[in-house]
C-alpha cells in the first residue's frame, strides 16, 4: 500500500540509548536510523534483548535517546543533545499522536469499557458530553458498542485488547504503538486482532507493532529486525491478508 | 485532568478497598471526634461559670476598707476604720449610673439554737444588699427597711446554717442567739451553692445593719458609722473601669488623701473573675490543639501509609496514565486529592460522631455541652490540610515513576 511519494511520519536518526549496569554500559540500541512513511504497518522483530522494545520506547516518547534524532510529523521530539521536548509536551504528544497497545492490556479494572476508552480524553482536556460520544464511537470501530458498560473483567481476552484498541484510537492518533498485542491471546483471538489491526492501516493509521512471532510478522508490509541494538534487516513483504 | 475527573478517580479508588479506606480514615476520625466532643464539653463547663460570674453580678463594684499603715507597716485589709456608710450614700447620689449601694459589716461568730450550735459569718445589711448580691427568700421573709431602722433583732439564716441548728425542722419564729442577743428567725434564703471559689455561699446569717452594730461586741466603738464593705451596683452596660476610677477619686476625696498617699480601702469587681477564668479556659484551648495534633499527626501518617501502598499497587496504573499522557502534575493532583478526599471524609465522619458524642455526654452524664463552631471548622480544616501534608509525598513518588518500569510491574 506504500505508495511511493508518502510523506515521512517518523524519521530517526543516529538513535542511541544506552544504560549502565554495574561498572558495563549497555548499548540498549545502537546508532538506529529508519524512516517510517505514513500509511505503513511495520513489524518490529528480533530476540529479547535485541532493542526493540527500546526502539519502542523511544517512538513512544516513554524515554528520551542519549543521542541522535527523532522526529515525528515534522516535529523534533529528540533532537542532539538533550534539545527536545519538555516532559509536559511529550505527555501531550502521547496524548494526542500516540496510541499505545499492550500485551496484557493494562485495563483499569473497575472501569467500564466506555470508562476505559474515555481516558485519553481525561488527558485531553475534552468536555464529558464528546467523550461519551467519541468512545462510543471508538468501541462501534472495534465493534463493541454494545460491551459499553461491561467491566474488563465480563470480557474476553479478545474483547479486552479491542477495547484496549479502542482506547488507544480515541484520541485519532497518527501513530498505533502495539508492543506484543496477540502475546496473551490464543491464535484465532490473535488472528482476529491482527485481521483488526489490517483494516485500520487500510482506513490510513500508520502501525508500528513489536513482536518476536515471525507469524504475526508476515501480516505486516515492512519488518525492522533488531539484534544487539542494532537494526540488521529492513524488508519490505507483502503482507499476508488475516481473515 | 479536571478536579472532577480526580474526585471521580479519588472516590473510585477508595471504593475500591473500603474496609481498607475506613481504617485509614479512623485516626482523623478519632482525631476530629475528640476535638469536638472535648471543646464541646470545655465550652459548656465554661458557659455555666460564665453563668454563675454573671449571677452574682459582672456590673458589681466591691468596696472594701484598706489597710493602714502605721510607719510604714501596713496591717492588712479591714483595719482602717474609714470606709462609712455616709461614703455609701455619697457613691449612690454622686456617681452617674449607680443603681445601688449597699453598705455592711461581716463578723464570723457561733450561731446557737437550743443545744445546737454552728460556726458562720454574720453579715449586717440593708435590704440593697439582698438585691445587689442577687439573694433571694425560700421562705419566710428578708430583711425590711424598717427592720433596719428599727434595729430589730431579727435574723435571715441560709440553708446550710439551717441545716445545722434545725435539721430538716422549720426554723421560722424559732429564736437564735449571737453572743447573748437573741434574735428572732424570719426567713431562710434560698440556696446559692458554691461560688466559683467553691465556698459555700450559703454558712451566712443576715441581720440588719443596724442590729450588728448594736450587739455585737466590739463593733463600732469608734466609728458608729463604719461599714467593712459596700457592694455598688451600675446599670447595666455601664464602663466598669471608668466606674470605678470616678468612686476612687470620690472617696480619695471623701477621706482627704493627698496626692502619692495609698489608698485607704480597696476596689474590685466581677469581670476580673471572669478574666481569670478566660485564661484558664485558653490554657485547656491549648491543652485541646496539643491533643489534637497528635491524634491528626497519626492519622495523617496512617493515611501516608496507605497512600504508599496504594501507589505501589497501581504502578500499572500510573505508568499506563502517563503512557496514555498524562502529565506527572496530572498523577500528583490525582493522588493528592485521593489523599484529602480521605482526610475530609474522615473529619466528615469525625464532625458527626464528635456532635454525637457531645450531645450524647450531655444526655447521659448531665454535662452542659454546646457544640462550638469554629472547632468543628478548624477541625476539617486542619484535616483538610493533614491529607495534603501527608499524601504529597505519595503522590509525587507516583508522579517520578518511570512509564516504562511501571508498564513493566507485576
Amino acid at each position: 500500500m506504500a505508495s511511493e511519494p508518502a510523506e515521512p511520519l517518523i524519521t530517526v536518526e543516529r538513535l542511541t540509548r544506552h544504560y549502565r549496569m554495574g561498572p558495563q554500559i549497555v548499548h540498549a540500541l545502537d546508532d538506529v536510523s529508519v524512516v517510517i512513511h505514513r500509511g505503513e504497518f511495520v513489524a518490529v522483530m528480533g530476540p529479547s534483548g535485541s532493542g526493540k522494545s527500546t526502539f519502542m520506547n523511544l517512538l513512544g516518547c516513554l524515554d528520551r535517546p542519549d543521542s541522535g534524532t527523532y522526529r515525528l510529523d515534522g516535529q523534533e521530539v529528540a533532537g542532539q543533545e538533550g534539545t527536545g521536548l519538555s516532559s509536559d509536551a511529550l505527555a501531550a504528544v502521547r496524548n494526542r499522536s500516540i496510541g499505545f497497545v499492550f500485551q496484557s492490556f493494562n485495563l483499569l479494572p473497575r472501569q467500564t469499557a466506555l470508562d476505559n476508552v474515555m481516558l485519553p480524553m481525561v488527558y485531553a482536556g475534552v468536555g464529558h458530553a464528546q467523550r461519551v460520544e467519541r468512545a462510543l464511537t471508538a468501541l462501534d470501530s472495534v465493534g463493541l458498542r454494545e460491551r459499553a458498560r461491561h467491566r474488563p473483567t465480563q470480557l474476553s481476552g479478545g474483547q479486552q485488547q479491542r477495547v484496549a484498541i479502542a482506547r488507544a484510537l480515541v484520541n485519532d492518533p497518527l501513530l498505533l504503538l502495539a508492543d506484543e498485542p496477540t502475546g496473551a491471546l490464543d491464535t484465532v483471538t490473535s488472528l482476529e486482532i491482527i485481521g483488526l489491526f489490517q483494516r485500520l492501516n487500510r482506513c490510513g493509521i500508520t502501525i508500528v507493532l513489536v513482536t518476536h512471532e515471525p507469524e504475526v510478522a508476515r501480516f505486516a508490509g515492512r519488518v525492522l529486525n533488531f539484534r544487539d541494538g542494532r537494526l540488521i534487516d529492513d524488508v519490505n513483504q507483502t503482507p499476508e491478508a488475516a481473515a | 485532568m479536571t478536579a472532577w475527573d480526580a474526585l471521580r478517580a479519588a472516590l473510585d479508588s477508595l471504593r475500591a478497598n473500603p474496609l481498607r479506606s475506613a481504617l485509614t480514615m479512623l485516626g482523623i476520625v478519632i482525631g476530629v471526634a475528640a476535638v469536638i466532643a472535648m471543646v464541646a464539653v470545655g465550652a459548656g463547663a465554661r458557659d455555666q461559670v460564665l453563668r454563675q460570674i454573671a449571677s452574682l453580678g459582672t456590673n458589681l463594684i466591691m468596696v472594701g476598707q484598706g489597710s493602714i499603715a502605721r510607719g510604714g507597716v501596713k496591717l492588712g485589709a479591714g483595719t482602717a476604720s474609714s470606709l462609712t456608710e455616709d461614703d455609701a450614700l455619697a457613691v449612690l447620689s454622686e456617681i452617674p449610673g449607680v443603681v445601688v449601694t449597699a453598705p455592711s459589716v461581716r463578723w464570723g461568730l457561733q450561731i446557737v439554737a437550743g443545744n445546737q450550735n454552728w460556726g458562720t459569718v454574720l453579715f449586717g445589711i440593708t435590704p440593697d444588699y439582698m438585691d445587689a448580691r442577687d439573694w433571694s427568700v425560700a421562705t419566710g421573709r428578708g430583711l425590711s427597711d424598717e427592720d433596719v431602722a428599727q434595729a430589730n433583732k431579727v435574723v435571715v439564716l441560709g440553708q446550710t446554717v439551717v441545716r445545722n441548728l434545725f435539721g430538716g425542722g422549720d426554723p421560722i419564729g424559732e429564736p437564735v442567739r449571737v453572743f447573748s442577743t437573741p434574735l428572732t428567725v424570719v426567713g431562710v434564703l434560698a440556696e446559692k451553692g458554691q461560688n466559683t471559689q467553691g465556698q459555700d455561699q450559703d454558712d451566712v446569717i443576715f441581720v440588719p445593719l443596724s442590729t450588728a452594730k448594736r450587739n455585737i461586741p466590739g463593733m463600732a466603738k469608734s466609728n458608729p458609722r463604719f461599714i467593712h464593705t459596700m457592694v455598688v451596683k451600675m446599670r447595666d452596660g455601664t464602663d466598669m473601669a471608668e466606674a470605678q476610677a470616678q468612686i476612687r477619686d470620690l472617696l480619695r476625696q471623701r477621706h482627704r488623701l493627698v496626692a502619692g498617699q495609698d489608698d485607704d480601702f480597696w476596689m474590685r469587681d466581677l469581670s476580673e473573675v471572669s478574666a481569670t477564668r478566660d485564661a484558664s479556659s485558653r490554657a485547656l484551648s491549648f491543652l485541646l490543639a496539643a491533643v489534637a495534633a497528635v491524634s491528626l499527626l497519626v492519622g495523617g501518617i496512617g493515611i501516608m501509609n496507605i497512600m504508599l501502598v496504594s501507589v505501589t499497587e497501581r504502578t500499572r496504573e500510573i505508568g499506563l496514565r502517563i503512557a496514555i499522557g498524562a502529565r506527572r502534575r496530572d498523577i500528583l493532583v490525582q493522588f493528592l486529592i485521593e489523599s484529602t478526599t480521605l482526610s475530609l471524609i474522615g473529619a466528615a465522619v469525625g464532625v458527626a460522631l464528635g456532635i454525637g458524642t457531645a450531645m450524647g455526654v450531655a444526655a447521659l452524664a448531665g454535662w452542659p455541652t454546646l457544640i462550638q463552631t469554629d472547632s468543628v471548622v478548624l477541625a476539617v480544616v486542619v484535616s483538610g490540610i493533614v491529607g495534603v501534608f501527608f499524601g504529597l509525598y505519595p503522590a509525587r513518588r507516583a508522579a517520578r515513576l518511570n512509564p516504562i518500569e511501571a508498564l513493566r510491574h507485576e
